[in-house]
Formats: structure tokens, sequence, C-alpha cells
């Protein structure tokens, strides 16, 4: 290992820029003559618009233009598409509704987009958009997921009887009902898993630029995947052709998934600067994020562990409820089914697995993938449960998951819920993490809580993800619209210094550090001679972004890929300079070097000579060197991990405090530790604020956001959390089937924290009676839970 | 009414026309181009616009930029000399990995300086007190923590920068 090669902990290259405030994020780039949109948005969580007068706002001071969804449905402009098509258990299509960017007849959540103003200055457009009169006749609206359904509730849409979007399943119920009938013990458990909000610090923002003299559209947009955002608007919404269409995601202030999506304000921009011949820029302020983001989770669950006499797990049932929100979401229908069903083995040999899922629309803001997107759900659901189960058996907890775990010699493991493991030691990050968290120990540590009258509890989570997404025959054969390999491109370029294009998108990652180490280390070039570029159609050939853990698995292996073929013509080139045998070159070291000789050309000289292609073997291979490469994963790659969580509750206040944190990840390969940690950290803060503080909540009746800013929507900050401690296992086990022998980390915390937390939380109340508590679990939940039936009861 | 308004930003002097409701965060961003001041709410929460104005950190957001007349403000394009060596609080964020996107990156900095000068050598338990008004989604604030910690000492043991 070399210090900037694979497995060390290079401080990042990306931070000089971003520390001295010279980042560049969409809202930091202004185009010259340059107009403001602000977007009208409904006041309303459903109402029937029956009439839009604009005559007077657009004269206000300042204003360019007004257009409405009438407007943009004269100009043929189209739907934003949802990318995963679904199908319900009687084979029928789910319902996919219109998605205009501007709602011309109907809105269906506090937010819907209704008009858009276009003026010289922020303010102008803002004020303006006061006097734009609409015309609603208010509808009564659904909010709650586990009503959504229930007959004689409101209808979102026409078409979607019940609100149902599709009613799914997966696995065999037949052997998973015999293997119930055949169990000694059946563990059942209701469950919410909370609607989130992603909150990248950074809002969503967008500029439109039509250049009328070559007819190009430019977009600036806060993405994680700007060429999937050039192929939604470019052949759905606005059916522009790739070539007059560049889409730039410059410096992304996060994203956590909430920037995946293509999202109406980029078509709006895009589509209205060609309509008024100037640049527009748009940028949400956090009240407009909270109801426009994509939000997160919202699964209503039933589920049900079937047991043989000594523990050992039969069949698993469950039954979700899931959220959609008012429109489908880009890759919303794929989360509750194909990244949330298929996980429900865990990282167990349940032999018996069946899941259905009803996906409902409400009038809420649409729900797609939040970090971690479908498994966490999954994981929440299998980790609450095992916990359940232990407590009912009176077995350990940690001794139930080990009795359960598919040991380490059963790989690759073919789950009943369609998913292969390739690889996996949970064994190895159990007894880890409890060694971390002193497991042994926390009886005498709960003893001296209770001294001080403190109810102190543990908790364990064992989760398994599957990152890397994805194989696109497979995601192909299940619904996916999309194919999802990467791109990469090596460009050498004459006196050795390398640009590498990636479609693998950076918004916090670091992949202008990683995935720089994967290239010095593979062609011992010096990392700073090394620039790693993204996030621009124009620059990278082709890209499907960042989210699923998936950059240094499908993004990394595909820049190896193009290395290949470097070194390949490298060979080609050296074996001429040398005079040798193009077999007898082996690349080494960063040199091209005769086999068992001391005869060598040094990687800068080869390139060189593809570019000075004097003494060159013209015949063989054309001048320049400069590499492409597609990678589709053979599989997905399948990170896991356990994490122990211990509570310090004050019975008084129901105040929970996190004394200890540990996690113990099996992420296969390292390329950086040290950002591999970070992302660990912060998945893990996202979790512990899903246990214990974040839920987005609207009014049940009006289906107004009563949770729409940062003073009411509880952000975890730097006091609500713990430091921890995070250890990758010493017993990895590389993925088997890309060359980096890499899994992903990026998703992890936010996977298995929040089990781990309420698993902790229940341990630390179950001498109150308390066998679950539902999410955030906030001193007043907790202080109900403590405080007798009557108020769990109630609430 | 626009009017004129006059302080000194990072050392200069500047002026600029502005709103009497124009805030110091639109005047940094929008008038003096100085885009490393970020927004990230509309409610004072996240702490994205952290500027110091004579000596103290301040939620640009929540000023005027009319009430800062007069005033010396600092913004972190003037915490290293452009292109040159970090301030010891801006390498302790490298060194320790206490930024990802690096959004809230500008305001906790300037928010970690004003702490340093105040304490130089704060706890833990300090530090996250001191930063409850910053918010960060990406790191978990574990690292920010070490950073703060170690940029304060690092402040305090003479290699500190004078920002303002
Ligand atoms: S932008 Fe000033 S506190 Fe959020
Ligand atoms: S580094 Fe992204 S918000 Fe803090």
């Amino acid at each position: 290992m070399t210090d900037t090669g694979i497995g060390a902990p290079v401080r990042r290259r990306e931070d000089y820029r971003f520390l001295t405030g010279k980042g560049t994020y969409t809202d930091d780039i202004n185009r010259p003559h340059q107009t403001h949109a602000y977007i009208l948005r409904s006041p309303h969580a459903h109402a029937e618009i029956k009439g839009i007068k604009t005559d007077k706002a657009k004269k206000a001071p300042g204003v360019v233009a007004i257009f409405t969804g009438a407007d943009m449905a004269a100009d043929g402009v189209g739907g934003l598409p949802c990318g995963w098509l679904v199908h319900s258990k009687d084979g029928s299509p789910m319902v996919e509704p219109p998605h205009p960017p501007l709602v011309p007849d109907r809105v269906r959540h506090v937010g819907d987009q209704v008009a858009v103003v276009i003026a010289e200055s922020l303010d102008q457009a803002r004020e303006a958009a006061e006097s734009i009169e609409v015309d609603y006749k208010p509808l009564p609206a659904i909010i709650n997921t586990a009503q959504a359904a229930k007959s004689g509730s409101p209808q979102v849409w026409d078409q979607a009887k019940s609100n149902t979007c599709y009613d799914w399943h997966i696995g065999d119920k037949a052997a998973t009902d015999a293997a119930f009938a055949g169990a000694a013990h059946v563990t059942k458990l209701d469950l919410i898993n909370n609607r989130l909000v992603a909150n990248a610090i950074e809002p969503r923002a967008a500029i439109g630029d039509y250049d009328t003299g070559t007819g190009h559209y430019t977009l600036y947009t806060t993405s994680q995947n700007p060429h999937v955002i050039r192929l939604l608007m470019g052949a759905f919404v606005l059916k522009l052709p790739e070539h007059k269409l560049r889409v730039v995601a410059p410096d992304v202030g996060g994203g956590f998934g909430s920037k995946i999506y293509h999202y109406a304000e980029e078509a709006i921009v895009t589509w209205a600067s060609k309509k008024i011949g100037r640049p527009i820029k748009w940028t949400a302020d956090r009240s407009e994020a909270f109801m426009s983001d994509a939000q997160g989770r919202d699964h209503v669950t039933h589920c049900e562990l079937a047991m043989d006499k000594d523990g050992k797990f039969l069949g698993l049932r469950a039954s979700t409820t899931a959220n959609l929100g008012a429109y489908l979401s880009t890759f919303s229908t794929c989360v509750p089914t194909y990244l949330h069903g298929t996980l429900l083995a865990g990282v167990y040999t349940t032999p018996a697995i069946y899941c259905e899922v009803r996906a409902v629309f409400t009038n809420t803001v649409p729900v797609d993938a939040y970090r971690g997107a479908g498994r966490p759900e999954a994981t929440y659901l299998l980790e609450r449960i095992v916990d359940k189960a232990a407590d009912e058996m009176k077995i350990d907890p940690a001794e139930l998951r080990r009795k359960n775990f598919i040991p380490k010699d059963a790989f690759p493991y073919q789950t009943p819920v369609a998913l292969q493991y390739d690889t996996g030691n949970y064994q190895a990050t159990l007894d880890q993490a409890l060694k971390m968290s002193d497991y042994a120990g926390f009886k005498a540590r709960r003893e001296e809580a209770k001294k001080r009258g403190m109810l102190r509890g543990i908790g364990i989570a064992s989760y398994i993800e599957a990152c890397g997404i994805a194989p696109s025959n497979v995601a192909g054969a299940l619904g996916a619209r999309a194919g999802l390999y990467e791109a990469a491109q090596v460009r050498v370029h004459p006196t050795g210094s390398i640009s590498v294009f990636t479609g693998s998108h950076s918004h916090g990652q670091g992949h202008e550090t990683s995935f720089a180490q994967v290239v010095s280390d593979r062609l011992g070039v010096p990392i700073e001679n090394i620039d790693i570029v993204h996030g621009d159609t124009a620059k990278v050939l082709f890209g499907m972004g960042t989210y699923g853990s998936r950059s240094i698995a499908v993004g990394g292996t595909a820049i190896m890929k193009a290395l290949d073929k470097v070194i390949a013509k490298g060979k080609k080139i050296a074996a001429h300079m040398l005079e040798a045998a193009e077999a007898d070159i082996e690349f080494k070291d960063g040199k091209f070097q005769v086999a068992g000789t001391d005869k060598s050309k040094a990687f800068g000289e080869v390139a060189f000579a593809a570019y000075v292609p004097h003494h060159y073997p013209l015949d063989k291979v054309e001048p320049g060197m400069d590499e492409t490469a597609f990678y589709d994963p053979l599989n997905f790659t399948f990170p896991s991990g356990t994490y122990v969580c211990e509570v310090e509750i004050d019975p008084d206040t129901g105040i929970t405090r996190i004394v200890n944190f540990v996690a113990a990840d099996d992420f296969g390969k390292i390329i950086n530790p040290m950002i591999v940690e970070g992302q660990v950290h912060g998945g893990l803060v996202q979790g512990i604020g899903q246990a214990l503080l974040e839920s987005c909540i609207y009014d049940d009746k009006s289906g107004q956001l009563l949770t729409g800013s940062y003073t009411d929507y509880c952000m975890p900050r730097a006091d609500d959390v713990p430091s921890f401690k995070v250890e990758t296992s010493k017993e990895a086990t590389p993925c088997t089937h890309n060359p980096l022998g890499v899994k992903g980390c990026g998703e992890a915390g936010a996977i298995g924290a929040p089990p781990a937390v309420i698993n902790a939380i229940v341990d630390a109340l179950s001498e109150r009676g308390v066998t679950h508590i539902e999410m955030p679990a906030t001193p007043e939940r907790v202080w109900r839970a403590i405080h007798g039936t009557v108020a769990r009861a109630a609430e | 009414m626009p009017s004129t308004v006059k302080m000194t930003v990072n050392g200069k002097s500047v002026s600029g026309q502005v709103e009497g409701r124009t805030l110091l965060v639109q005047f940094l961003r929008e008038t003096l181009s100085l885009t490393g001041t970020h927004v990230g709410c509309d409610t004072s929460q996240c702490g994205a616009c952290v500027v110091h104005v004579d000596g103290r950190s301040v939620k640009s957001c929540t000023m005027l930029a009319v009430q800062a007349e007069g005033a010396a403000v600092a913004t972190i394009e003037g915490l290293a000399p452009a292109g040159g060596d970090l301030h010891p609080m801006q390498a302790a964020f490298r060194e320790h990995h206490g930024l990802q996107c690096g959004f809230c990156t500008p305001g906790m900095v300037m928010s970690a300086v004003d702490l340093a000068k105040r304490n130089k050598s704060p706890s833990e338990q300090e530090v996250r007190e001191w930063l409850e008004g910053n918010i960060c989604r990406c790191t978990g604030y574990h690292n920010i923590v070490k950073a703060v910690m170690a940029g304060a000492r690092a402040m305090a043991t003479g290699k500190g920068g004078d920002d303002d």
C-alpha cells in the first residue's frame, strides 16, 4: 500500500475548495442577463382549480413572464416519468397517474406547483405571485397511510381505486403458511416506519439557460445524477434530443436520495428559458424544500415470525402499506417492493418468507428513496421482531441471532426472496460489536444505573443491505425502465497526467479522492497527477449516478475496466519501444517491463509516445491514450454488520441518552478508511434521528404540513448525538464479483441504527412491561410508555 | 428605498446599494459575490450562513445589511490567504475529515473559530453545545467535534491566524 493507494486514509482533495468558500454550488452560479423564478404552490392538500387569473400579476414591477400548466400543456410538455413499473399480485400494472410539472386542474398536496412567475429579481417574482388569483375548490384529503385504502376514504386519483397504486407480493405463501402451521411459537408485531425528510443542507436549485444562438439548452441543477435528468427530462418531459441538452450538477450539498429524482422545477426553468430567451434561476427556500423534495419511508407493517421450540426461524410474514404520496416520484415504486421485500431474509436462514405490499396514494408530498431506501424499513421490521421473539422465547438476543445466522461457509447463499448473497460473515461482526460494546459487562452497568434511578438498555441490530445497484438484466426483469451500469473514461494526457471522467456524481462521498486512489494504485501515477471529473453531461460520456451505495462498486469498477484497456494499449506501445513481444510485457509499479529483464519504460514515457508517435506501432495501434468502459454489475453487493446501542432513560422526563454506540461493518475491501468511517458516522446520525427525533407530520384532516421548517422538524444537532466507535470487520469478506472486492458503505448507518436504538429503548423499558415503542421515541412517547398501560393505550 | 451601505469585509472597505430588507447574507452573496457563505434555511436554524461581525459569529441571515453599516465582517473567504495555506481551524477540518458535502462547512468553521477564541481547549461537550446552532446532515458531527477540538488547540499554540 502506498500512502495514496488503495487502503490509505488519504486526506480529501476536494476539501480545500470547500474549506475556503470556493465550492461552486448551483445557487453560486449566475448567468448573464439572468432572471429569477418563484413557484406558486398550492396551500391546499387537495383542491380543484376552477381558474387562475394572472393579468394583474403580469403587470407587477419586474415581471418578465408568468406560466401555468395550461401553457406547458399547449407546448406539448409531458409529465415527469416514473422509472420503475411494478405489477400487482394479479399481474396488472401499477396505476400510473400523470405528473405534469405545473398542475392545470387539481392540486394534490400542499406545495403542488401551480404557476411560475419569472421576474428581474426574486423579490419581484415573489411579490407578483401574491396577486395571482387561483380559484380553488377544496376537496377532502386523505393523509393517513393505514386509512388510505379503506372504503370511504377520499380518492386522490379517480383511476386508483382504494387509492391503491399496486398490491404486490414476493415469496412462497403456501410454504410460509405451512411453516407457521408447524411452529412452536409465533411472534407478532405491528410497527410504523416514520416518514422522514432528507434535508440535505443545500436546498434544491436549478438554472435553465437556453442559447438562442445555437439552440442548445443548459440546465444547472442540484442532482446526484445529471445524465439521468438529461434522459428523463429530455426524452419524456421536454422532448429534447441529448445533443441539444447539457445538464450540469456542480458541487452538490448532500443528497441522501432526495436529489436523484427529476423534479418539476428543472423542467420548468429549462422550458421557460427558451420561452423568454433568458436564463432563469430558481432556488428553493427551506420551507419549499419541505413541501417539494421527495420524502422517505412511511410504512405501516404487520409482521410475524414463526419459530421452532429452540428459536430456530421457520417462517416470516410481513404485510406492509407503503405511502407513495400524491404522485409517483422517479424511483418511488421500487422502494417498498424490490428494495424492501427482497431484504427480508436479512442475515438469517429463514426458509420461508412471504411479503405483501400495498402502495397507496395520499395527499402528501411524493415519497421516494431516502438513504437506505426500503432496506432500512426491512431491517427495522426484521431486527425489531427478532428482538421481540428473543424476549418472548427468553433467549439472549445475541444468541438468537447467532443461532439463525447464515453460516459463513454457506455462501453463495440463495434466499427465498430472490437475492443471492455472494459472501458474508455475520458471526464475525456480531462478535466484534459485542466485544467493542462490552456486552458481557452490561448487567453491571444496568445495576449501577438503577442506583442512580436511571433505566439502562442495550440493543443489537444485525443488518444486511443489497447495494451496488444493479445488474441491468435483473432490474429490467423486475420492472426497471433504465439500465443500472456505470460509465468511465480514463484520458491519459501526453505528459502522463490523467483525467478520469465518471458517471458517479460526488456530493459529499469524496470520489475525487477515493477514485483517484484507485487510479494511482493501479497505474502507479502520483495522485496529484490525477483529476476526477464528474457532474457535467458535456464532459462525462454517460452515467447512471450516485445512489444505493453503488459508486465504488459500480463506478469504481467501470474505472478499473477502463484502466485495464489503458494498460493493454500501453503494453502494445511498450513492446514496440522495447523491441519485445507484447506477451512478455508486464505492468507493475508504474512501469512496463520486459518480464525477467530490467528493460522497462515508465508509464509517462509510454503515454508520451502515444501522443508523439515517432517510433510507434502505427500499423497495430492508434495514437493517443483515452479509453472508455461501461460496467454492468454481475450481482448486487451485500454489506453487512452489527450495531450495538446502549441507552439511559430518565423515567421522570422520558429523555433517552445514547451512552454508547458501536458499529462493526463488513464492507469488503476498503479504499479509504477515513472516508468510510465518515460515511458510517453520517448514516448513524440519520438513523438515530429517525429513531429519536425526526418525523414528518401532516394534519390528518387538513393535510397541512405541520413540520415544515427546522423549527418543527427535529434535525439531529451536535448535542443530540454521541461520538461513535466504528470499526470495519476484522474478518471482512471481499465482494466476489468486482475486481476491487468492494461492497459500498454509504447507507449502512441509516439502515442499522434505528432498530439498534429502539431495541435498546425497549430493553430499558422492558421491566415496565413495554414490548414496543414507535419511532421517533420522543421523551413524551417514552414517558407515556413508562407511565402505564392506560397512557399507552391512549396513544 | 435603496440606500448605500459601507462596511469592511475581509479587511477591504466595500459599499453597495441595498434595500432596507436586504439581509447581510444576500449582500455578501449577491452584491459582493462572496458565495462561500451559504443559505440552508429560512428560520435561522442551520448556521450555514455564519460569518463574523466585529469579531463575533453571527448568522448572516438574521441580520440586515444596513445593520452591518460600519462593521468589520469576516467571511470564510478571508480566513486564509487566497490559494495559500489553510487557517488552523480549516486545516483541522481537513485533517479530521470534518466535512463531506461542504455545504455546512463555512458556517461550521466560522462558528468554531469564534469558539476557539473564547475557549482555548473546549471539551467534547462544550463543542457539541456550541455547535447546537449549526446543522450538518452529512458527517454525524463525530469528526466535526474532533476537528474543532484539534483546531482550537492549534490556534491556542500560536499557529492561529487572526481572521478579523
Ligand atoms: S441560513 Fe442562516 S441559519 Fe440557516
Ligand atoms: S458536510 Fe454536508 S451538511 Fe455538513
